[in-house]
């Protein structure tokens, strides 16, 4: 459980970024905090492996402020996704993702091993870890990136814009095999996007962000979507734009076909099928 | 061209190499004193450079401080500073010691800038994403250093040395102002004796050391290159023995 406690951040140049900001992120969950650019949100991801400072407030997990924490030790507990991956050019493929457990003592051939093992869990080819970064794609980079925040098996995972930088086809792929990977592995995951659709697509919890951090809404998509807690939670989400209001319209075929769903303009969405939903969520 | 030819002729002379020439000869052993002068000078300039460069390039510390110091020190002219500092230690060191120790200082006091704008370029140039992820994964800052920062900034800090060198080596022909041996000894012994053999056979061999140095510090830089960072071919355009250029996977 990660929780921050009316957590302040002023940058140097008197900047704002957070102001007494609080809440809870519930163990083995995922945490999604969205928001357009300045809102505070990558600010608050990077208080959790103090590689932000805050102002005032604490950050604690399991009960333990962070700051009372050795920096260096906090951050080898928490794995952490960037959006440009910030793999190291000069290492190969494995040996980036092996990059903790060799800091922390891992005998080198041991930590390979199990660096080849964690390529397979992201779902790439072990022909590709003897590969330096440069020479892999910009999905497969992100692949990589997941796979070194998992070396060391950390409870925490923090993910800033991780899928940002790819294109929509991979980006749709990558956030499908995430969310395999939460159900297998079950961390907590702190994600930050400014992507509203995948947002809802990811997180147990999302968290609206306005400027300086502050809590639009914070809850699950389906409670955000069932309630938007003001204009600006309804227009984010795309509540008022009607692309997320939905219809049913029987189907052509003189009452042959199946009943379809469409969007507020009236296009076609999908189809409704009977019985509840197979999925947890 | 004549002069030239005469020059050769008179490095290739084995009489000048015969270990019982008399001064300035033998060639190998002013050669020796050239190099002895210029391997101290860049081992303490650079013990002094390499450090300060480093911290400056992870820092971002004193940077424009430092840089304005070493350009100023770089504008001092060396044979300038050897006279002054053949004054001052004359006055407080021994007729043996301040020689060399003055012109040590000149050649260092040469050698530092080129080397700790190398140093810290160099590590200035490594991507800040690289580092922030590095430091992020749970680096030590002197992890981030040794493991990132020096690694990837190698490139332009053995480009610092390389440079620090060339010029030491050239300069280090004034060391006989000072009394001091190196193949200066050759040149201004033939400017004393108007014997053009030896002044420009001594500036053929303080060329080609120049030279030979230089390439070293080439080889070294190729040898050193970081597999992974100089080679960006896309990766379809590498895979070993398909390329149909049979050069291109030398370097993968």
């Amino acid at each position: 459980m990660i929780e921050f406690e009316s957590v302040s951040k002023r940058f140097d140049d008197g900047t704002m970024a957070v102001e007494d900001f609080s809440l809870v992120l519930p163990s083995r969950q995922t945490t999604v905090f969205v928001g357009s650019s300045g809102c505070g949100k990558t600010t608050l991801l990077r208080m959790v492996n103090r590689m932000v400072e805050p102002t005032s407030g604490r950050v604690l997990i399991d009960g333990e402020d962070v700051a009372g924490r050795d920096k260096v030790q906090l951050r080898r507990s928490i794995g952490y996704v960037l959006q440009a991956a910030g793999l190291l050019p000069h290492r190969k493929v494995v040996d980036n993702v092996a990059t903790v457990p060799v800091l922390t003592g891992t005998a080198k051939a041991k930590a390979r091993e199990a660096a080849y093992e964690l390529l397979d869990t992201v779902g790439l080819d072990r022909a590709l870890g003897k590969r330096y970064p440069a020479q892999l794609s910009g999905g497969q980079q992100q692949r990589v990136g997941v796979a070194r925040a998992l070396a060391s098996d950390p409870n925490i995972l923090l993910m800033d814009e991780p899928f940002g930088a790819v294109d929509p086809l991979v980006r749709a792929d990558l956030q499908v095999e995430l969310r395999r990977l939460q159900q297998d592995l079950g961390k907590t995951v702190v994600f930050v996007t400014h992507d509203i659709d995948e947002a809802f697509l990811l997180a147990d919890q999302v968290v609206i962000l306005k400027k300086g951090g502050v809590v639009a809404q914070a809850g699950s998509p389906a409670e955000i979507l069932a309630a938007p807690a003001d204009d600006f939670v309804a227009s984010f989400v795309g509540a008022d734009r009607g692309k997320r209001t939905l219809h049913l319209r029987d189907g052509d075929g003189g009452g042959k076909g199946r009943t379809i769903v469409v969007d507020g303009d009236g296009r076609p969405i999908g189809v409704l099928a009977d019985g509840p939903a197979d999925g947890a969520r | 061209m004549e002069f030239l030819l005469s020059a050769l002729r008179w490095i290739a002379d084995p009489a000048n190499w015969d270990p019982s020439a008399t001064t300035p000869l033998p060639i190998q052993a002013r050669l020796l004193e050239h190099l002895r002068y210029t391997a101290v000078s860049m081992v303490i300039a650079a013990a002094i450079a390499l450090p300060l460069g480093c911290w400056i390039g992870h820092t971002g510390r004193a940077r424009q401080l430092v840089i304005g110091f070493t350009g100023a020190m770089r504008a001092l002219p060396t044979l300038g500073l050897l006279f002054f500092l053949l004054m001052v230690f004359g006055y407080w060191l021994s007729y043996d010691t301040a020689p060399i120790v003055g012109a040590t200082i000149a050649f260092v006091v040469l050698a530092v800038p080129s080397i700790l704008a190398g140093a810290y370029a160099g590590i200035e140039s490594v991507d800040r994403t690289t580092v922030d992820a590095a430091r992020a994964t749970g680096m030590t800052e002197w992890q981030v250093l040794w493991r990132v920062e020096v690694p990837l900034g190698l490139p332009l800090v053995l480009g610092g040395l390389r440079s620090a060198t060339l010029q030491v080596v050239s300069t280090v022909t004034i060391a006989s102002y000072a009394g001091l041996g190196g193949l200066g000894r050759i040149i201004t012994s033939g400017i004393g004796l108007n014997d053009y053999d030896l002044i420009l056979g001594g500036a053929l061999l303080v060329t080609a050391l120049a030279l030979l140095l230089d390439g070293l510090f080439a080889l070294a830089q190729r040898l050193t290159r970081t597999p992974g960072v100089t080679d960006r071919r896309p990766a379809a355009a590498r895979r070993p023995r398909r390329s149909p250029r049979p050069h291109a996977s030398k370097s993968a």
